[in-house]
């Protein structure tokens, strides 16, 4: 069945909390609030999370293995170049002496969480991306966004929804 | 005092404001640009010299190696402190003053991290043999020493720097997307697009941007401390009088933070100037910045105190001779001034009147940066003027005009590079003012219902 895309625009952070909390409760055939519905907005609201239900956020994993990942690197690489330096003269120094090498790993400790977690950003965050079906600059400006995604016979119960709730603006499929 | 950020502007307003500023800015900026490229040529036009005559004409000699080149290396990598640090602590402990002006913090601290790193290049001098330092399988022998502070502190300086692009870089996404929204085709348009990795502000991309952001700025705070500390080894790890002294990574961590707050006031000024901020680089934020200076030029003066007392008591005819070398040697007009512009100047930001008084404000922050370059060049050319043994002392030397040039230069390159980017991306975090005033609006709203958590 084809898709349909509707974006609604508010002025008001309230009347979009109050839209949405409708879209949650109104049971519409065709639409399921959790994978089709999302908020644009200019600023991160904090309240969005409580609006639209809590997702997880994975990004956290990736900063745990780049910087494990990281550190055991950096300590492999140069414990084991310093096994190779038999032929260089320690003068009974050990020859892989831990407090120094301690610097580099701490350093490449962070190097490696920072690089994943801002791959793991791109990731979860699905960037870099297209622009979604339905776009208005004026969500980059001061306007809060309500994205959904139906069945064709589930449009006109949402479009109803958005136009009570008081939207500015209300487009379909095809994007300005 | 001047007003705060109104509560009341309306965020297409701060859209507009910012996006018109970085367009169309006042004619002091192409002024401070073409300055900045005429004292770059300088510097270059020294390095050339250098390559072509040979290093002899820096007038650098035994015991005189590093020179102004080292000392300026750990000024602009002091300058590149403050930036990174104060944005990431301050947005830690959501200190919403910063959101003005964090963007060009990070930004100077990107830039000086790039200027420090040419240092190293103009110290190497032959620039064209520098693959034998690089650590690769080679059949010269020439094995990296992984237990040499210098060799940590290129990993830490690499690890900084590439940190700090990318902690610049992920805050200004939601920014780039306003330009690509915002500005008519062209160049500009295109880059924003490509930068912008097309941001929409969904849910899901904010709730990622807000965990990656907090993460990277976590990171980045060890990280800042360690590479000021590894900074400090350098000289600590030796057995140099007047360099080995316990108390140097802490000193030169608070030495690099009052350096970059002091930039932070001067680029302050002029950015509230030329790009006309003066709506949001407001004069409160000015004196929480000028606060913030003198506390850390206190605890700065307090382990300069440390330092002297260490060399003083420490038993060590070698160190006490240096610092009396310093207080009445040739160097003492420099010292001197060092103490001067470092811990007495300062007490210019107690003046509550002063702490918002810009050309005072803009001169103390001059004044402070220029003890604070004296301070780096007091640490390096002192010790290698009076070391252990007599027969090694050269008090006389003097950096050439080539060394000075190179130095000044330096500025030059800086200064081009930061006005540049200041005229591409915006210097001022629009979405983070967004939020800024939306915050202080629920707060005021709550205390007009009389609800709690209204601040």
């Amino acid at each position: 069945m084809s898709k349909r895309h509707i974006l609604a625009l508010y002025n008001d952070f309230d009347e979009a909390e109050l839209a949405v909390q409708e879209l949650r409760t109104a049971q519409i055939k065709g639409f399921n609030v959790d994978d089709d519905l999302t908020v644009k907005s200019p600023i991160e609201h904090p309240e969005v999370e409580r609006m639209i239900g809590y997702k997880p956020i994975r990004v956290q994993w990736f900063t745990l293995i780049g910087a494990l990942t990281g550190g055991i690197l950096a300590f492999s690489l140069i414990a084991g170049s310093q096994a190779n330096f038999y032929s260089q003269m320690k003068g009974g120094k050990p020859i892989v002496p831990i407090p120094p090498d301690m610097v580099l790993t701490y350093e490449m400790f962070i190097l490696g969480g920072v690089y994943i977690t801002v791959l793991g950003f791109l990731i979860c965050a699905g960037l870099p991306a297209r622009r979604s079906p339905l776009y208005s600059a004026k969500v980059s400006e001061d306007q809060i966004g309500i994205l959904v995604r139906s069945d064709e016979s589930a449009a006109p119960a949402l479009k109803d929804i958005f136009t009570r709730h008081k939207a500015l603006e209300i487009q379909e499929e095809a994007g300005k | 005092m001047g007003k705060d950020i109104r509560e009341d502007i309306a965020w297409a307003q701060i859209n507009k404001d910012v996006l018109a500023s970085v367009q169309s800015p006042r004619k002091l900026y192409w002024v401070i640009l073409f300055i900045a490229l005429a004292v770059f040529g300088v510097g270059i036009g020294c390095e050339v010299m250098n390559y072509r005559i040979g290093l002899g004409v820096s007038n650098m000699d035994n015991p005189h190696v590093w020179g102004l080149y080292i000392a300026t290396f750990i000024f602009w990598i002091g300058m590149s402190h403050s930036g990174t640090l104060l944005s990431a602590i301050l947005h830690l402990m959501h200190a919403d003053w910063r959101k003005p002006i964090y963007r060009f913090a990070e930004a100077m601290t990107t830039f000086s991290l790039m200027t420090a790193g040419l240092f190293v290049a103009v110290h190497l001098g032959r620039l064209w043999q520098i693959y034998y330092a690089l650590p690769y399988p080679n059949e010269r022998w020439t094995w990296p020493n992984f237990q040499s502070p210098l060799l940590w502190d290129a990993m830490a300086i690499f690890t900084y720097l590439s940190s700090s692009v990318i902690f610049l870089y992920i805050g200004s996404i939601p920014d780039l997307a306003i330009c690509r929204d915002n500005i008519q085709a062209g160049w500009r348009k295109k880059l924003y697009s490509i930068l912008s990795l097309g941001w929409e502000g969904t849910d899901r991309q904010w709730r990622n941007f807000r965990i990656t952001y907090m993460t990277v700025a976590c990171f980045l705070i060890p990280l800042a401390v360690s590479v000021h500390s590894i900074v400090a080894s350098d000289f600590a790890m030796s057995q140099q009088p007047g360099w080995h002294v316990t108390s140097f990574p802490p000193y030169f961590v608070a030495g690099a933070l009052y350096s970059g707050c002091a930039a932070i006031i001067t680029l302050f000024v002029i950015l509230r100037y030329v790009f006309k901020f003066e709506e949001y680089m407001t004069l409160p934020i000015l004196r929480k910045t000028v606060r913030l200076t003198f506390a850390i030029a206190m605890v700065w003066t307090y382990l300069n105190c440390i330092e002297f007392a260490s060399a003083w008591y420490g038993h060590s005819q070698a160190d006490k001779a240096v610092l009396i070398q310093k207080a009445t040697g040739p160097y003492a007009p420099f010292w001197w001034s060092m103490i001067f512009c470092g811990s007495v100047v300062p007490f210019a930001m107690m003046v509550k009147k002063w702490q918002v008084n810009i050309p005072i404000m803009f001169a103390v922050s001059l004044l402070l940066n220029l003890g604070m370059w004296l301070e780096r060049w007091m640490i390096v050319s002192p010790t290698f003027a009076h070391g252990y043994y007599p027969w090694s002392w050269d008090h006389d030397q003097w950096p050439s005009l080539v060394q000075w040039g190179i130095v000044f230069g330096s500025f030059g390159w800086f200064t081009l590079l930061f006005m540049v980017f200041c005229k591409i991306i915006p210097s001022v975090s629009m979405y983070e003012v967004k939020e800024m005033v939306y915050h202080r609006t629920l707060a005021k709203k709550k205390e007009e219902l009389g609800l709690e958590g209204g601040h």
